[in-house]
């Protein structure tokens, strides 16, 4: 063997660490569900390796041992065969002890998570399409309701209630530096309750697999100061902005007249299709298609002239549109703060 | 030699499923609904429209990709709210034997683009060419026009008709052969 192979593997495993943080990781626990998951996975993880090693260590020392001499076989020895008995009895009772003290700690996480958002103010209505995520704000005032998409907006050491259903097939929602995963079913609301303690993007990833894009879709929690967080909220509340140059006018008349807005809506403009995410304040997102492109002007003109390329199989089709028309609805849909 | 058949049947069988439909999802041509000439007239002798030149009805009719994409279509682009998943209501129904316009592909793609005078909206423009296409497709479904082995199956909610590969042929339906 290579004096520098085991080297090279713990490098390799050392790498693999990288994974552990980062704004995706369930061992990076950013929230009280989260710590109390992590919190799990580690003690399981490290009392099982405990009793992994004993039981090596059990089955190494009677092969390691020399042998004693032969016993009689007619010979009866109680005091050895009391001693079987009591080692076999020992080795279940604490079998039992470990099993049923695990299944109690897991009821008892269980039970925080379940009481986490007991209390929540905010209700976000989360819901699945192939391949990106329609996230709609609850409020008691009609005019207050908010749809946008693939980005959640929370405030920052809150609880939030999402309510998870689906228009098509079974998704499922995990963002694991805030939570555990759970199902969002076609004709079925699920609640999750989620809190982030500190202020940070955290992103998350479809965990159920959903069809040809199930990879490409992805979403993130932005968890942002209270005060920044109504602002948003407001700021999103407002229609469309106006198109300032001769550009983005066209682009506007483009997008009302070509498919575009047969699919999406633009507040304050007559485009209501609701079957594509929400394009009002697009160009306040990050990400563009669920997490697949930032965003950007050359982004966005890669999408529109051909989501096929970048997302092939994705719901929204290829568009006939000239290299005018294209800079155009971009231009336009690029003001859209 | 008994022995041998017997291991290579069942493998040879399996290799049936090594084929696997294509899918389109990008237009054929870069040109879309422009390619087409523009009718000045709606109203036309014998409800027929030339054929187009380039073969896309054989393309889309028989593909289960594109008769699927149809049948989500069918209810993103709302065809429902006046032909009511194909039963008719303020426009025809669409699963029964009676074509207005003809029932080939050609003519269901014309009257989806250009529209017709009694109340079907033209979606020249709003819809790309590729996805009237495949909405023509999924519309003679409907009136069990598409094999069974390529149209849409059940539905997972309540369906108001039967799914789409069991949908008998409307025109030879209650007819003894
Ligand atoms: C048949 C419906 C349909 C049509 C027509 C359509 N889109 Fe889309 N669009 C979608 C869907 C579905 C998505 C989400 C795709 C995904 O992420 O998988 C989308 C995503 C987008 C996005 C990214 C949104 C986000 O939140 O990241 C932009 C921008 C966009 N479309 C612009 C356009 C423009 C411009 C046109 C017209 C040229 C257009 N779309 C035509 C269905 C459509
Ligand atoms: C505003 C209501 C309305 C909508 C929406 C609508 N249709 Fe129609 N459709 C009609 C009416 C009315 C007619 C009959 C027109 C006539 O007789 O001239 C018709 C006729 C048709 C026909 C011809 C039937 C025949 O017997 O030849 C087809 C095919 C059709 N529609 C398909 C569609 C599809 C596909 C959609 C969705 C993209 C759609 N329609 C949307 C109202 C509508
Ligand atoms: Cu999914």
């Amino acid at each position: 063997m290579n004096r520098f192979a085991p080297i090279a593997l713990v490098a390799t495993i050392a790498l693999f660490l990288q994974g552990c943080a980062g704004w995706q990781s369930a061992l990076d626990p950013k929230g009280p569900a989260a710590s109390e998951l992590a919190w799990l996975i580690w003690f399981f993880t490290g009392l099982c390796a405990a009793v992994w090693v004993l039981v090596m260590i059990a089955l190494a020392l009677p092969l390691m041992m020399r042998p004693r001499a032969r016993v009689e076989p007619l010979v009866i020895d109680a005091d050895a065969d009391n001693r079987k008995l009591r080692v076999v009895l020992t080795a279940v009772g604490l079998t039992v002890v470990i099993l049923v003290g695990l299944t109690l700690l897991s009821f008892f996480a269980n039970r925080t998570l379940a009481a986490i958002g007991s209390h929540a103010a905010l209700t976000i209505r989360v819901t699945g399409h192939q391949w990106w995520w329609e996230v709609r704000y609850e409020d008691a005032t009609p005019s207050h309701i908010l749809t946008t998409a693939n980005e959640i907006h929370i405030p920052a050491g809150e609880p939030v209630r999402l309510l998870l259903t689906s228009t098509d097939v079974i998704h499922s929602f995990w963002v694991p530096s805030l939570s555990g995963k759970l199902d969002l079913i076609p004709g079925r609301m699920n609640v999750l309750d989620i809190k982030a303690d500190k202020p940070g993007v955290y992103r998350g990833q479809c965990a159920e697999f959903c069809g040809a894009q199930h990879a490409n879709m992805g979403t993130f929690i932005i968890a942002e100061p209270r005060e920044k967080f109504d602002a948003w909220w407001n700021d999103q509340l407002e229609p469309a902005a106006a198109p300032m140059s001769d550009e983005a006018k066209t682009g506007e008349n483009l997008f009302l007249k070509r498919p575009c807005v047969m699919c999406h809506k633009i507040g304050g403009t007559p485009a209501g299709g609701t079957v594509a995410p929400d394009l009002t304040h697009i160009a306040s997102r990050q990400t563009l298609a669920a997490g697949t492109l930032t965003m950007s002007r050359g982004n966005l003109a890669a999408w529109i002239a051909d989501p096929q390329g970048v997302k092939p199989g994705s719901h929204m089709p290829v568009v006939d549109l000239n290299g005018d028309e294209l800079n155009a609805i971009v231009a336009y849909l690029e003001g859209l703060k | 030699m008994r022995c041998a058949v017997a291991v290579l049947f069942p493998v040879v069988l399996m290799l049936v499923a090594c084929q696997r439909e294509e899918r389109d999802t990008r237009p054929q041509s870069a040109l879309g609904s422009g390619e087409q000439p523009t009718p000045v007239t709606t109203l036309e002798p014998g409800g027929q429209r030339p054929s187009p030149t380039d073969n896309k009805a054989a393309s889309f009719e028989a593909n289960a990709f594109h008769l699927s994409e149809g049948k989500r279509l069918f209810g993103w682009f709302n065809c429902s709210g006046c032909h009511a998943n194909g039963g008719g209501g303020m426009g025809p129904a669409l699963m029964d034997e009676k074509w207005i316009y003809g029932s080939s592909m050609e003519s269901i793609h014309a009257t989806i683009r250009d529209g017709r005078p009694n109340g079907m909206p033209s979606f020249r423009d709003k819809i790309p060419d590729d996805q009237i296409w495949e909405l023509a497709a999924f519309v003679r479904s409907l009136s069990g026009n598409a094999p069974s082995s390529a149209a849409p199956s059940r539905n997972d909610d309540m369906m108001a008709h039967p799914s789409e590969n069991r949908m008998p042929n409307a025109a030879t339906l209650g007819k003894s052969p």
